[in-house]
């Protein structure tokens, strides 16, 4: 498939906003279990405010791959059966939880709505946390099924497509969250690092497994099903177009397989072990700086891991397009 | 978006429909032009047009981009005065400067020597007016294009079985359960032979194909039999060989209607040898082969006269006549026999690369289909010698072949092999065989010859002759006292005898050379000479801007009349706009190339749907007007007047003679419209063509539809109708006696007229009456271990005859051209599928792109032709990919042979006939430099846009009828 | 249900392009038009078509077949490319089985084309919108043709009659009968698309002959069983 930036940028930047959401939602609960301490409303506020333009910011990429965006509304009518559909649906549902969420703590709303059991406070913010997070995983499986319920783009149809686009976001979220933590002073720097870290290390073993899995890959469609003539020796002399077609346009990436090898080992580079070295230093020497460093260079490694994610993907209508004459 | 099913075509706009004839290529279907808004909104295949039967190709469904292309002409142009000839600097100017122009330049020319004056048009099937035109002036020097295109296919058959395959006949595939297709490109005949093998096919016929390259039509065949180039005749002759060693011959049609049994002087001490013994006995003088000559009879042992009743002649053996103290004879078939015996399968696999077994068990098929599988129609018939046959009978094994036996310099006798083997299985107008197409047959060879001197050329005065004609003996060659040629082609010369389409090909080359002599003015109509229809184009379009040591051009006036601006175009000192073909009149005529069916005479014209543009002017009209300014005889009355107001009129009312009653149009004659091929001029007839779209179609009763070279009641309506001038049995070549007066004037035994010593040994080794294998010239006299492969073009179907670079659809599906290469070559010579790399024979070299292909065989390279274009020429923008990444390789193929004893300069043409021998060029191939361009070579310094030409399209165009033209 | 679609024989496919270039010249002033060109006279010309025709070779010289392909949308009877549709532009039609697109409604997301294996859909890439073979709906609908003209353009064209139209939900049809009789296939069966295209197989017709067909007593060489005697010594010039 054809990478576009558009859709690169949408994906990635969603799933660091949906991430950051998660995360400091989940440093909220952290607090509410007493496991860490109460953080003032801004910082909540804040960090979703952070999510929310992620999240306005890959919406606006989106915009950028529809041919019509005027008629972007149209979108969400089909969430019957479209995943594309559910996500146009998802992602304001997101936004507004996100931006509720924001205002809830900006608000300080915090009067508890109602208790249970003899602890639990159940206040605005947690209200809108809560659905917030059921949005964001939510969305993140509409994204992900997107591209892994076509069955025939097999390097997408697979579960692993899910779990990368959640643990991927959330993992660029978290370590937002720690450099957000760390720009601001805040001691959760450690807590949202330790989670990237984790999230990390369990999106490179899902990514792995899905490289694997890919790298072991049998397509179904060959030349031969594709035009139905059973012989080993079947070669595409003619496309029947010579200046190109949509076709060759939008699914092909059109570079060779050394600079397709290149990002996808500058992603495995840039996604993992430098994002958690850098925390890890981070944490090491106490630099507010590292922390930063880390996102930037795991989000940079994750428009290589998304790039990479279309261009590995051979869409069988490929077969058809294999020759000029 | 409404619901398409409340939609209707019929309400969107102003709708016309309009019915005329198509010329998006040669093939000249029947089209309905929808029109929305006074724009053409589709063109569809009229589906009572017995030619296409609503059935339409990528080309004739282009149209619309045709008109309304960027690279149309729409202004007469003059070279602007002290710009550079092919440097494309033009001022318009309007018809009548254009035509005062031409009327003073060619008044003088023919007034002083009207051989100065050339017209020469790529485009044929408008020859009856061009070559009236040419006459009427009074010039030799006229032709069309085939000379270049296929001459060797209509001449070679029909001085064999007195028609030829496309126009003039073909396989009838509707009976045929064998069809044999040789050397066919995609093209040729284009939407009837597609209807045809796809009906062939699923009636379970069986097609093979022989050619070197399985593309088009070949890629549905039952059997591809990949052949080295250059090497069918070596088939053709073992086949033949095969079928004679196991009697797989048709004895019956062979004996009563071919000369097989015809006893041929055999003494090569004798003047006649080679002749047929002709027995004294009244004959018609006329240009018909006088049955005076005898058979040897079986059951008397001795000569009889040929189809006496129950006679039972010999095909073998040798006999001594008893006259004149024994003359030794043999039957023209004994002398085949003898011709064939070499010829085993063992040697032409050799030569062809077909196995031997193949090459058997294809003659076997052949025979035993023909034999076993024979046809019978209840169709009474009666033959010239009066025999009443009760039915129609036929052997279902029909061949169709075209320029891939047709342009080798061996080609004539090849396609003589062709013709031969036909006949051994007895397949010519037969049902499942050949069929013959109106007008012909004609006789061997038809009666039209070309001047026989110089003095036909006179000033003020039509050319005494046809302009084309087909020369019988030595004598009707249009040579001067000393055997030197008269047309600046040098056609009908001791160099190209039989060349009964002239030789486009060398014309430029022999203007720029003055040999014979220099010529004044250049007439070129459609023909693309600085570009795809020369060969050695790189040094032609250098010789259309040579000066001599005064610095005038060395060809000093050329015109170029054409639709597009073609590379040509740049070269003219006058460009003279061309309508399209939905904007104009034109007749298919019967007095040139119809569109014939197997049952009868078709003829078909065009009727405008459109406007001109611009300025455009038939081409047709500017002749009417031409030949009215300088006074044609045939343009104006006796009292020198004006005769026809323009093309329609003309085509309306002229006679070939005064009350002859034949003109250009064969439907609707009589004054009511009410007769057909012969009658008077009917003042309605367009109207009554308009009403019958644009064709007419007369189909035969069927006992006139089959044996017409012997049936004797075709042949008397044929002769009343005016279509030939005999009612004689034309009786079939398999013997050609007209080859062996040529060959005995080289060998000094012909009473008449004799060709220069340097070209004795030339004709009598070319002009063989029986056909032979020989390697192409070009084989002989080049190093074919230095350039071990042979390079071949055709033409893809979606751009077949016509080059549709200007068409924004087409060029879509073609905009630029590889070099197909078997990848065996490609290992050898280390380079990939897709690698730059040039192409270079003796002449010169190319630089290309090559694909790899098992679709070729290994010894063969090929190419798409005319896909190559110069820069900027055809409206297209200075990166198409035409001129970038597309090549011609004609830049390859050189237009004369190297100097040898034969001549200094004799054209790269077939012997006999002057076919140009586009496909004996030998190549090699290397990997171009890492560091060299990616373009392809050569390049050629931009053609600029022409005044009055449509300024260059935008990035984008959305066709759609009604509005487009307003947008 | 009535399932409209094509049935393309690729034992008489020549790749003439008819198809390619009548479907492209109906559908661009028609109700799917217009059909734009980008590039149209410079380098690398591209425009949308509904249809093309390519070109396979199928073995190793000298067993080579060359196969020609066209190929459009194949209006399949689970077409993947509809539930994914965002907006409801794509659609399959309940009456015929046609699958369109309804340019009002595409936002140019491209996901359909994503979801076709086939590659059958092309963006206008000037409208910003899909579009594919309609089956000349506006065609095959409209009362006022007549009944020969009531069929897509391509079909109308091809010379050689590959292309096949109809009814493939009624047995009876021309194309099911074809599609029973002559081994139609579908492409890609793999996805469980159903495409209601199909394309028929090439098939060879062979000649066997036999040694003794050639042998026959009516042998024409018989009768040309003479030898000639021009004076050479015999037996019986020397025995007794």
């Amino acid at each position: 498939m054809h990478p576009a930036f558009s859709v690169i940028f949408l994906t990635t930047l969603l799933g660091a906003g949906q991430g950051l959401f998660l995360a400091i939602f989940t440093g909220q609960l952290y607090s509410v279990a007493r496991f860490l301490p109460t953080q003032d409303d801004q910082f909540y506020a804040l960090g979703s405010l952070v999510a929310l333009v992620l999240l306005v910011v890959g919406l606006g990429a989106s915009f950028f791959h529809l041919g019509r965006p005027e008629r972007a509304w149209r979108s969400a009518a089909m969430w019957r059966t479209s995943w594309l559909s559910r996500e146009v649906i998802l992602l304001p549902i997101l936004m507004l939880f996100v931006f509720a969420y924001g205002v809830a703590h900006w608000m300080e709303w915090t009067q508890p709505w109602f208790r249970i059991g003899e602890v639990l406070n159940v206040d605005a913010t947690l209200i809108f946390g809560l659905l917030g997070t059921i949005a964001s995983f939510a969305l993140f499986v509409a994204t992900a099924m997107i591209y892994a319920s076509v069955k025939f783009l097999q390097e997408w149809h697979s579960t692993f497509t899910v779990a990368n686009f959640t643990l991927l976001g959330m993992a660029s979220g978290f370590m937002l969250a720690a450099a957000y933590s760390a720009y601001i002073g805040n001691p959760l720097v450690a807590f949202f690092g330790t989670w990237a870290v984790l999230l990390t290390l369990g999106a490179l073993v899902s990514r792995v497994a899905h490289l694997r899995r890919n790298a072991r890959l049998k397509h179904k469609s060959t030349v031969q099903t594709a035009i139905g003539v059973r012989h080993t020796a079947v070669v595409q002399k003619a496309q029947g177009a010579m200046g190109g077609s949509f076709n060759t346009r939008e699914f092909f990436h059109g570079r060779s397989d050394s600079t397709v090898r290149l990002v996808r080992n500058s992603f495995l580079i840039l996604v993992f072990p430098v994002p958690i070295l850098l925390i890890s230093a981070a944490y090491l020497i106490e630099s507010t700086s590292l922390p930063i460093l880390a996102f930037v260079i795991q989000y940079l490694g994750l428009i290589a891991e998304r790039w990479y994610f279309f261009a590995e993907a051979k869409h069988p209508q490929n077969l058809y397009y294999q020759s000029v004459a | 978006m409404q619901d398409p099913i409340a939609h209707s075509d019929s309400t969107v706009g102003r709708v016309e429909v309009k019915e005329t004839t198509c010329y998006m290529c040669a093939c000249r279907c029947g089209i309905r032009v929808h029109m929305r808004d006074g724009e053409v909104r589709y063109i569809d295949g009229n589906p009572n047009h017995p030619l296409n039967k609503g059935v339409i190709c990528a080309k004739g469904s282009s149209g619309i981009m045709k008109q309304y292309s960027p690279g149309r002409i729409t202004k007469p142009l003059r070279r602007k005065a002290g710009a550079e000839r092919g440097a494309s600097e033009f001022e318009a100017i309007s018809w009548d400067e254009a035509f005062a122009m031409l009327e003073e330049r060619l008044g003088r020319l023919r007034a002083e020597d009207p051989k100065k004056f050339a017209l020469f048009t790529g485009r044929d099937q408008m020859q009856a007016l061009t070559g009236l035109f040419a006459k009427q002036f009074g010039t030799p020097n006229y032709a069309a294009h085939g000379g270049f295109c296929s001459v060797n296919m209509a001449a070679g058959m029909i001085y064999t079985i007195g028609g030829s395959f496309w126009e003039f006949g073909g396989p009838d595939l509707d009976r045929a359960k064998l069809f044999v297709m040789i050397g066919t490109a995609e093209d040729h005949h284009s939407n009837p032979l597609k209807i045809a093998i796809s009906e062939f096919k699923r009636r379970g016929g069986r097609f093979i194909s022989v050619n070197p390259i399985r593309t088009g039509y070949s890629a549905i065949a039952d059997e591809w039999v990949p052949i080295k180039p250059g090497t069918d005749g070596a088939l053709l002759m073992a086949i033949s060989h095969e079928i004679l060693k196991q009697g797989l011959f048709d004895r019956d049609f062979l004996v009563r209607y071919t000369n097989s049994a015809e006893l041929v002087i055999d003494d090569p001490a004798r003047d006649d040898h080679g002749l047929f013994y002709r027995a004294e006995m009244h004959v018609e003088e006329g240009c018909f082969d006088p049955e005076n000559k005898l058979w040897w009879d079986r059951n008397i042992d001795g000569p009889i006269s040929t189809h006496t009743p129950g006679a039972d002649p010999r095909l073998m053996g040798s006999y001594k006549l008893d006259m004149d103290e024994g003359i030794p004879v043999k039957p023209a078939f004994q002398l085949l026999k003898e011709r064939l015996e070499p010829c085993t399968p063992e040697w032409a696999a050799e030569i062809t690369g077909i196995p031997a077994d193949t090459i058997r068990r294809l003659a076997h098929e052949m025979g035993v289909t023909a034999r076993d599988q024979k046809i019978e129609l209840p169709i009474p018939w009666t033959d010239c010698w009066d025999v009443e046959h009760p039915s129609v009978t036929g052997n279902p094994v029909a061949f169709h072949a075209m320029r891939g036996m047709a342009a080798h310099s061996n080609g004539f006798q090849t396609i003589r092999a062709l013709g031969v083997l036909m006949t051994l299985l007895g397949t010519i107008d037969r049902p499942g065989g050949f069929r013959h197409k109106a007008p012909f047959p004609r006789p061997i060879p038809p009666c039209a010859k070309p001047p026989h001197g110089p003095e036909a050329v006179q000033p003020n005065t039509p050319l005494d002759g046809m302009p084309l004609g087909w020369p019988a003996k030595p004598e009707d060659l249009f040579v001067d006292a000393d055997g030197g040629p008269v047309r600046i082609d040098k056609a009908f010369s001791w160099e190209y005898p039989l060349s009964v389409h002239g030789l486009m090909h060398n014309v430029i080359t022999n203007a720029w050379r003055g040999d014979p002599y220099p010529i004044d003015t250049l007439f070129l109509f459609m023909a693309n000479m600085a570009w795809n229809s020369s060969m050695n184009t790189s040094e032609t379009r250098k010789m259309l801007v040579d000066k001599d040591v005064e610095g005038k051009y060395k060809i000093p006036f050329i015109v170029v009349c054409d639709t597009f601006a073609s590379e040509t175009v740049a070269f003219a000192d006058l460009v003279l706009p061309d309508t399209s073909y939905l904007e104009r009149h034109d007749a298919l005529s019967m007095l040139d190339r119809p569109i014939s069916e197997f049952d009868g005479p078709v003829d078909a014209v065009r009727i405008p749907v459109l406007p001109p543009k611009g300025e455009c002017k038939p081409f047709q009209d500017v002749l009417i007007e031409l030949g009215s300014r300088l006074k044609l005889p045939a343009f104006v009355t006796a009292e020198g007047e004006r005769k026809y107001r323009d093309y329609p009129d003309f085509i309306v009312n002229y006679e070939t003679s005064p009350g002859s009653g034949i003109g250009f149009l064969a439907g609707w004659r009589g004054k009511d419209g009410d007769q057909v091929l012969k009658g008077e001029p009917n003042p309605k007839q367009w109207e009554m063509y308009a009403k019958n779209g644009c064709v007419f179609h007369h189909e035969l009763p069927p006992s006139y539809q089959y044996m017409r070279n012997w049936n004797k009641g075709y042949l008397h309506w044929a002769r009343a109708h005016g279509m030939i001038r005999y009612a004689e049995p034309i009786t079939i070549h398999l013997y050609s006696e007209v080859l062996q007066k040529f060959r005995l004037a080289a060998q000094g035994k012909w009473p008449g007229r004799q060709p220069p010593d340097r070209l004795r040994e030339r004709v009598e080794t070319y002009f063989d009456p029986l056909p032979f294998f020989h390697r192409p010239l070009e084989d002989q006299l080049v190093d074919t271990v230095r350039y071990p492969l042979n390079a071949l073009t055709q033409r893809p179907m979606a751009m077949y005859h016509s080059w549709d670079s200007q068409n924004a659809w087409l060029r879509q599906i073609h905009s630029h051209n590889y070099l197909f290469v078997n990848p065996l070559v490609g290992k050898k010579h280390g380079f990939a599928d897709g690698d730059w790399i040039w192409v270079e024979s003796t002449l010169s070299k190319v630089r290309c792109m090559c694909r790899f292909s098992e679709a070729v065989e290994p010894g063969t390279v090929w190419t798409w032709n005319a896909i190559g274009k110069a820069n900027g020429a055809w409206g297209l923008g200075s990166n198409a990919d035409e001129s970038r990444k597309g090549f011609l390789l004609n830049h390859l193929i050189s237009e004369e042979l190297p100097p040898s004893e034969a001549g200094e300069h004799l054209s790269n043409s077939d012997p006999v006939t002057g076919q140009a021998a586009w496909f004996d060029v030998r190549v090699r191939v290397y990997k171009a430099a890492p560091d060299e361009p990616r373009v392809t070579s050569p390049q050629f310094d931009a053609m600029p846009r022409l005044p009055g030409q449509e300024k260059q399209r935008g990035k984008w165009q959305a066709y759609m009828a009604g509005v487009f033209g307003k947008k | 249900m009535t399932q409209l679609a094509l049935v393309i024989d690729l034992n008489v496919c020549v790749g003439c392009h008819a198809c390619v270039t009548s479907c492209k010249e109906w559908n661009t002033s028609g109700w799917a038009g217009p059909l734009v060109d980008q590039n149209p006279y410079d380098g690398s010309p591209t425009g949308t078509f509904f249809n093309r025709v390519q070109t396979f070779e199928v073995g190793v010289f000298p067993n080579t077949e060359t196969v020609h392909f066209p190929k459009s949308c194949l209006h399949c009877e689970e077409p993947p490319c509809v539930p994914v549709c965002p907006t409801g532009a794509s659609h399959k039609r309940a009456d015929n089985g046609i699958v369109l697109v309804d340019y009002d409604k595409c936002i140019g997301c491209k996901y359909c084309s994503w979801a076709c294996p086939y590659g059958a859909r092309e963006l206008d890439e000037q409208e910003k919108v899909m579009k594919k073979c309609t089956l000349c709906i506006d065609r095959i609908t409209d009362a006022t043709l007549s009944d020969r003209d009531r069929q897509p353009a391509c079909v109308l064209a091809c010379p050689t009659s590959a292309r096949l139209y109809g009814d493939v939900h009624d047995p009876d049809s021309e194309v099911s009968v074809a599609i029973r009789e002559r081994g139609g296939y579908q492409l890609m069966p793999e996805w469980g698309t159903k495409p209601a295209n199909h394309y028929l197989p090439r098939r060879t017709t062979r000649l066997y002959i036999s040694p003794d067909e050639l042998m026959r007593v009516d042998n024409p060489l018989r009768k040309e069983d003479l030898t000639n005697y021009t004076g050479e010594e015999t037996l019986d010039d020397v025995a007794w």
